[in-house]
């Protein structure tokens, strides 16, 4: 087994994902040690595409399962589907068949609505299953998880034990609203996802947007990672900054300096909340256009 | 071939990595046999060519959190090539002016590592983090009234044991009453708001498929979690003896509760509190809050704790109580600031001041002022029957 992480590190970014190497060696460890990768960083730091371009360049299925205040077992492993259990009671009333059969057929699979963390071990190839934002769901839940992350079995009491079909590669993300417990940390590898560097997230934009000019891409990178030493109540991500490129190209722009109105306006893709907007004002913005221009 | 990056010593690459994870748990990485085992198979196994590359492997296998993701690096330097923590600490030390006085090795274990970092002196805490221009403690030496009282004050001389022991009780009752709050998981019941579908068929089969009887779900109670910001500055030293107390009998056990004291700067108590001798834990807590009864600095404190305690502490069910005069020499728009982004991430703010129980009070100071719109509920603490009667505020959670 020959653990080639530059290899994998380029099929990322042939999918459009560039990742540094301390990222790309923590997802070729999970795959290699088909451990879960717990993905920690600041809100738009691309911890979710991580997992999207992962399935992409593996040539994989993405089941993603979006975590909540509230999320239960029920609602991510299986449900059935009771309005259509329901009908076929009728159904065979009428048939005339005994309570067991009825019992037997609408407790079938067919009966049966897979949801993510039952889909992701029930595919014949190893998808990659995406657990966004742990930090939201409850504790209680964390400990479930851990069970079925350790066993990757599913128990049904009406159709018997589910075991895996494949072994899903494991990505989860957390924004640190909420400490999680130091067993699931153990059980998973771990990396932490910062803000890119100017080069990386320059790449990131070429890679993109290709049509984009090449002075002005350098221009908005500087600017944006200018902007993030700011203080300011929601730094903007990498999302932001491809927002921010496409509205600029959109405006007709081949310079930051071209036209200051326009750009104080077009901030508003930067920016997210409206004390951040205040704390740029248009000195500030001319300020920072000036070092990068 | 050698697995590790030029071992220093001779000795087996085995011996020396368990040698580093010996030296990784020695820093707070919670590493055990069996990550040394995993380490070493992997290692072993000859997947990677050179240094870079086992470091970053090692780097994602061992940490467990941010900290540790950042700290790796220097840790890893020091062990295998003896450079980097080692010597950057005592050059730190040297930097401090109040870095010679011995510090009880108490600091050591009790304090967070930010707090750490202030007592090697407030010199080197100003060179480590030039970025950030509201040091509370860079700031705090040059105006009088924000001097920090060095002396250390004995609580237990401050709260006669029977005081003590009431306050204690009114807080574990409180504490219980507080216990639960609703959640939105919905758990079977005997009398729910919503149908649960999955047990009601399973239960009608035997009737035929037809839903002659319902069962229920309903959203089961959720305990909720307390977060205690107490003041412990010079104008609140009368009221501290029994609110330290106070705050001792909520953490005790009944719900999940972190606290916090602070004067001049944040210092987390709640391990320190947890200890079950009282005495002891009022003297170990005398020594970790050395500057007890100093000025004022509310919105410094709560900046700390927004920016390092905030996101772990809070959660949807949490209630946070800060009990302070609301004497603050920070300008009040600052307190009104932190306050506002206290009060996104926390379900109730409720303020408790002492003063409030005077006769002809009015919440006139500025900060006080400032900081009404973003509280939830106000009440009196300066009494034990104050107290007592803030059970009937805190129920409505």
């Amino acid at each position: 087994m020959k653990l080639d992480y530059k290899h994998l590190q380029a099929d990322l970014r042939r999918v459009g994902y560039i990742a540094d190497d301390a990222l790309a060696m923590a997802l070729a460890l999970a795959i290699a040690l088909k451990r879960p990768l717990l993905l920690e960083g600041e809100a738009g730091v691309g911890k979710t595409d991580v997992a999207k371009a992962l399935a992409a360049a593996l040539g994989t299925r993405l089941i993603r399962l979006q975590c909540y205040e509230g999320l239960d077992a029920n609602a991510t492993l299986y449900e059935w589907n009771y309005q259509r259990q329901l009908l076929a009671i009728r159904a065979h009333e009428r048939d005339g068949l005994s309570g067991d059969e009825v019992e037997r057929h609408i407790f079938s699979a067919d009966y049966l609505l897979r949801r993510p963390l039952l889909d992701a071990i029930s595919q014949p190839s190893p998808p990659v299953l995406l657990i966004d934002e742990i930090d939201r769901a409850d504790e209680e839940f964390e400990a479930f998880l851990l069970e079925i992350l350790s066993d990757f079995q599913v128990t049904i009491p009406e159709l018997g034990t589910i075991a895996a079909q494949s072994i899903p590669y494991v990505v989860l993300t957390s924004n640190g609203t909420r400490a999680l417990s130091d067993a699931l940390r153990r059980r998973c590898l771990y990396s932490y996802l910062d803000f890119p560097d100017e080069a990386k997230e320059l790449a990131i934009l070429r890679a993109r947007l290709p049509g984009i000019e090449h002075r002005l891409a350098e221009q908005i990178v500087r600017f944006v990672q200018l902007l993030r030493r700011e203080t300011l109540e929601k730094k903007p991500g990498i999302a932001e900054t491809l927002d921010w490129a496409s509205a600029l190209t959109g405006l007709d722009f081949r310079s930051l300096v071209d036209d200051p109105t326009a750009l104080q306006a077009s901030l508003i893709c930067l920016l997210k909340t409206e004390a951040d907007l205040k704390s740029v004002p248009a000195e500030v913005a001319a300020r920072l256009v000036g070092k990068v221009a | 071939m050698s697995p590790a990056p030029a071992p220093p010593a001779a000795s087996g690459p085995a011996v020396r990595l368990r040698g580093f994870m010996a030296h990784l748990r020695l820093n707070g990485f919670t590493v055990g046999p069996g990550e040394t085992e995993a380490a070493l198979a992997f290692l072993a196994a000859g997947d990677l060519d050179d240094a870079a590359a086992s470091r970053l492997a090692l780097k994602t296998m061992l940490s467990g959190d941010r900290g540790q993701w950042e700290r790796f690096d220097a840790l890893f330097d020091a062990y295998w090539y003896g450079t980097g923590v080692k010597r950057a600490r005592p050059a730190a030390v040297k930097g401090g002016a109040r870095a010679a006085a011995p510090r009880p090795e108490i600091w050591s274990k009790a304090l967070p590592p930010e707090a750490r970092g202030e007592a090697a002196g407030p010199m080197a805490r100003a060179d480590s983090e030039t970025g950030d221009d509201t040091l509370p403690a860079g700031t705090g030496r040059l105006v009088a009234s924000r001097q920090e009282a060095l002396q250390r004050t004995d609580l237990r001389l401050l709260a006669s044991a029977e005081e003590a022991e009431e306050a204690e009780r009114i807080a574990e009752r409180l504490a219980r009453a507080l216990r639960y709050r609703l959640s939105r998981r919905r758990l079977p019941a005997r009398r729910g708001d919503v149908v649960d579908l999955r047990r009601s068929i399973r239960r009608n089969l035997s009737k035929g498929g037809e839903p002659l009887e319902l069962l229920q779900k309903r959203r089961p109670e959720h305990p909720v979690n307390l977060v205690l910001l107490l003041d412990v500055s010079g104008s609140m030293m009368l009221y501290s003896r029994y609110l330290v107390s106070f705050v001792r009998g909520l953490l005790g056990g009944a719900i999940r509760a972190e606290a916090f004291v602070f004067h001049t700067r944040l210092v987390q108590i709640s391990d320190v509190l947890r200890e079950r001798d009282r005495l002891r834990a009022m003297d170990r807590l005398s020594l970790m809050v050395e500057g007890f009864g100093g000025g004022t600095r509310i919105a410094g404190a709560l900046k700390q704790f927004n920016e390092r305690y905030a996101r772990e502490t809070l959660n949807s069910r949490s209630v946070t109580i800060i009990m302070s005069d609301g004497y603050d020499t920070d300008p009040p728009a600052a307190l009104a600031a932190e306050l506002a982004m206290l009060k996104r991430r926390t379900r109730r703010l409720i303020w408790l001041n002492p003063l409030l129980g005077w006769r002809d009070y009015a919440p006139v100071a500025r900060a006080m002022a400032a900081a009404l719109p973003y509280i939830d509920g106000f009440a009196t603490a300066h009494s034990l029957a104050s107290l007592a009667a803030l059970e009937a505020e805190l129920r409505r959670v």
